[in-house]
């Protein structure tokens, strides 16, 4: 531990301490206190696009992942409102992509279907926009399903800061974003991309899956067959 | 997959490149040039760049891949894009694309099988006031018809390159109605900053704290207060001090010229003829919060001023007006440079602005830390509208008391509004602040209007029972943009035109504005197609709410004003349109069937359900 923990910020009605630096998220996490996310990784820096994390300070809605948390805020994050609001983004990230969870091999260890069991999501409410996405296999070790990807960018923030390689960028604007990778020929068998590599571990769904492991484990007693995304990500902060 | 294949890419490239320079911050210029001499970005290309740049691939096809003007699949040798505007709209303009590619024998948004010609939508091209417009090659075409487009088909087929295409397809005017203190007197070039070195900074800050002068993009932000910001800026970065006053400050002005809101054009005429003004309130700006280097960010659609503008910023310097030591002031230098943009709106946000001329796609930042303290690769900088630049050279020159007289005491000074749409003078008026609408009407030739988009997509949208309001900061906020619809305008399409607009400009970034525009647009279409329910009504109006409260910046935020604003003011509207049923399914059975029936070749009553 660095500085002293004398400043706080409330966060619905509870005292939290925090060290200057610290986000809102960070705070939170430390003091176990969970605020649902998607793109946030605390390894990473924060990337703030998501918005599952957006809490409700001073009366003004903000991203928790990317705000400082500043002496004396109010935060208020577990209302009816805003969890009402995660579920409808949750719902956007199903709809706009293909997420078929019962044939997916990341099904019981994916976020998407956690936190959508967390928010008590029982239907996509919206109309699925069916895309049409590439699927690449051309990776001896690497299945790029883009159907998956929620554009949450850890893959390209991983391989960029951690690995040092650049495999991933995102290309493209609006709906019609897409993850494109480092490679003339556009396919990840033609990149430096290794198993081993950070960015090949970080992905929240199944859109970045190591072949030939889909199935080692059984549904049923996969992470989040058992445990809530809540309890699972409280304890990494902890461990 | 992509295409690989272009001769002579080399010949190309070295030019390119070399003319470029090796800075990053140049991705976007460099890849504006090689789209214009290949009608794309090949894929070679794009490696050729990285490698020159010492970028990885992906970072420069991420850019390729976000604007516009720029594709990574050939577009024609002559890429025609009509402004999509619903100004455009109501003068003919879905019905002037459809004739075009009727004579051309072309499909919209295909490229012919010759690889000639291509015909497509693009978002307002800031010629409201004489549409139909369009883009072609990047140039505007104005005041189209169906003579126009006999023309131009022909110019086309004959393959006569642009520049021998007759001049006046090209022609621009101002089209200035109303002077007032900004436009009713020339510039003279140096005098505004004469004032200010004789004052100093200090005291010029202080003029135009007098003056009031608030941002004129809309937001409202007042000026003063933003340039005092980032001149105390001490801008850290983990931990470390990389600039400070007493220190060697880099500090940045940047002129937003990203003139995107549908509707507004005000910001191509003072670029047009009063750019000694825009360049002098620029240069003010940068004495006083001790900046050596400045940006005007030219939207793509505004590239036939850069010729101009580049002249300009010559001669300025050739006066002692730009470059070391201004007018003779030791220590004074400052230059600007013109960056242009290539089809993005949301680069009209001031961080992604800043995010496109450091040569990334244009996706606004996380805030905080704002501009003011890190902004133009993360140095303290001031971004103020083309407007907002043109008033400071005034207030310089005149004083912030003169400035303070005009207007309203919370709104001071004159604002310049586009005025399109239906009315018989559409052009530039300029007003003092806390001119009605009612008045504005009268002046431009309104007959029987009904409504009037204020602001643009981003605004609101007034009925006529609300002409008495003023256009002002603490009434009606407005960047410029004024579109009139009369009595015979049927409002729904005004409000499905913005619904497609913010879908095709939405960066991506954030979930809610990503998705969310697609949904409002899908919504749309549906009520459009005779589909809607009033369920429809109820889930737009629960979107606008998310849309409103979760989105990453202004752009998703505002997204759902004009369907809000329309079921609020004018419900009707909607509910004409709507079947009375609780509800119905978006899933359209005949449509479905439409690929089959081209597939066929058939559309007789039995291929109908």
């Amino acid at each position: 531990m660095g500085a002293p923990m004398s400043k706080t910020i409330t966060i619905d009605g509870k005292s939290i301490p925090f060290k200057d630096g610290q986000t809102i998220m960070d705070a939170a996490m430390a003091a176990d206190v969970y605020i649902p996310h998607l793109c946030h990784n605390p390894e990473f820096k924060p990337h703030g696009s998501c918005k599952l994390c957006t809490v409700k300070v001073n009366g003004r809605n903000v991203a928790s992942c990317t705000m400082p948390a500043v002496e004396g805020q109010q935060v208020l994050s577990d209302t009816l409102e805003l969890n009402d609001e995660r579920l409808s983004l949750t719902q956007m990230l199903f709809v706009e992509g293909n997420h078929i969870c019962p044939s997916c091999e990341k099904s019981g260890n994916c976020q998407l279907q956690a936190v959508a069991y967390y928010l008590g999501m029982m239907s996509p409410h919206y109309n699925h926009f069916y895309p049409q996405r590439e699927v690449d296999a051309s990776h001896p070790d690497m299945l790029l399903d883009r159907n998956r990807c929620i554009y949450c960018e850890l893959c390209v923030r991983a391989s960029r800061d951690v690995d040092g390689k650049s495999v991933f960028g995102l290309s493209g604007r609006g709906i019609g974003s897409t993850l494109v990778v480092n490679s003339t020929s556009g396919l990840l068998g033609d990149t430096n991309l290794a198993a081993t590599d950070k960015a090949a571990q970080v992905c929240p769904t199944g859109a970045l899956l190591k072949k030939r492991q889909g199935f080692t484990v059984p549904i049923g007693q996969r992470i989040f067959d058992h445990r809530t995304i809540k309890d699972v990500q409280l304890g990494e902060e902890h461990e | 997959m992509q295409q690989t294949d272009s001769p002579d890419l080399p010949r190309i490239m070295v030019p390119i490149l070399a003319r470029h320079g090796s800075d990053s911050a140049q991705l976007l210029q460099i890849l504006r040039d090689v789209q214009d001499v290949c009608h794309f970005v090949p894929a070679d290309a794009i490696d050729q760049i990285a490698a020159h740049l010492g970028v990885s691939r992906v970072t420069v096809e991420g850019v390729a891949g976000f604007y516009s003007f720029l594709s990574t699949q050939p577009v024609g040798q002559y890429h025609l894009l009509f402004s999509n505007n619903i100004t455009d709209q109501m003068l003919g303009k879905d019905e002037l694309l459809q004739y075009l590619c009727n004579k051309l024998w072309l499909e919209r948004s295909r490229v012919s099988e010759d690889g000639l010609v291509s015909v497509d939508n693009t978002s307002c091209t800031g010629m409201c006031d004489q549409g139909p417009a369009a883009l072609i090659n990047g140039w505007p075409l104005t005041n189209l018809d169906q003579n126009r487009l006999d023309l131009i088909a022909e110019l086309i087929r004959s393959q006569k390159p642009l520049a021998d295409w007759p001049p006046m397809l090209f022609e621009v005017v101002d089209n200035i109605r109303r002077t007032d203190a900004l436009l009713g007197e020339a510039c003279v070039p140096g005098a505004a900053i004469k004032q200010a070195l004789a004052r100093g900074a200090k005291e010029t800050l202080s003029e135009m704290d007098k003056s009031n002068l608030r941002g004129r993009g809309g937001a409202g932000f007042k000026t003063a207060s933003k340039w005092s910001f980032c001149h105390a800026a001490i801008a850290e970065e983990e931990g470390s001090v990389i600039c400070d006053i007493g220190g060697n400050p880099e500090r940045f002005i940047v002129c937003n010229a990203d003139e995107g809101e549908p509707g507004t054009f005000k910001d191509r005429v003072l670029l047009n003829s009063y750019a000694d003004m825009v360049f002098e309130g620029m240069t003010v700006g940068a004495y006083v919060v001790g900046a050596s280097k400045g940006f005007l960010y030219l939207r793509g659609e505004y590239r036939y001023l850069l010729k101009n503008l580049e002249a300009v910023l010559k001669r300025r310097r050739e006066a002692g007006l730009l470059g070391d030591n201004i007018l003779g002031q030791t220590g004074f230098s400052f230059d600007i440079e013109v960056h242009l943009g290539a089809g993005a709106y949301i680069c009209g946000e001031e961080s992604a602005l800043i995010e496109s001329l450091e040569g990334k796609p244009g996706r606004p930042r996380n805030r905080p830390p704002f501009p003011v303290t890190h902004g133009y690769k993360g140095r303290p900088t001031v971004v103020d509208n083309v407007e907002t630049f043109a008033c400071s050279a005034r207030i310089a020159e005149k004083g912030g008391a003169w400035f303070a007289a005009m207007g309203t005491a919370q709104s001071t000074g004159t604002k310049l509004l586009s005025i399109s749409g239906d009315i018989a003078r559409p052009g530039i008026y300029e007003y003092p602040f806390g001119v009605t609408v009612r008045q504005i009407l009268d002046d431009a030739g309104a007959d029987e209007p009904f409504a009037v988009q204020i602001s643009g997509p981003s605004g609101t949208m007034i009925s006529w029972k609300e002409f008495d309001r003023k256009i002002a900061f603490e009434d009606l906020p407005t960047a410029g943009a004024f579109m009139v619809f009369n009595r015979k305008r049927d409002l729904f399409l005004t409000a499905h035109n913005f619904a497609h607009f913010f879908a095709h400009e939405s960066c991506g970034f954030c979930t809610p504005c990503r998705v969310g525009t697609q949904l409002q647009k899908k919504i749309m279409d549906k009520i459009s197609g005779g589909h809607g329910t009033i369920c429809d009504m109820e889930e737009l109006k629960r979107l606008g709410h998310i849309l409103k409260t979760m989105s990453h910046c202004g752009l998703g935020s505002s997204a759902a004003n004009p369907m809000l604003d329309a079921m609020e003011k004018f419900p009707d509207v909607f509910e004409r349109k709507l079947k009375a049923l609780a509800f119905e399914p978006a899933f359209d059975l005949d449509g479905a069937l439409e690929t089959a029936r081209k597939i066929t070749g058939r559309d007789d009553e039995w291929a109908h359900l």
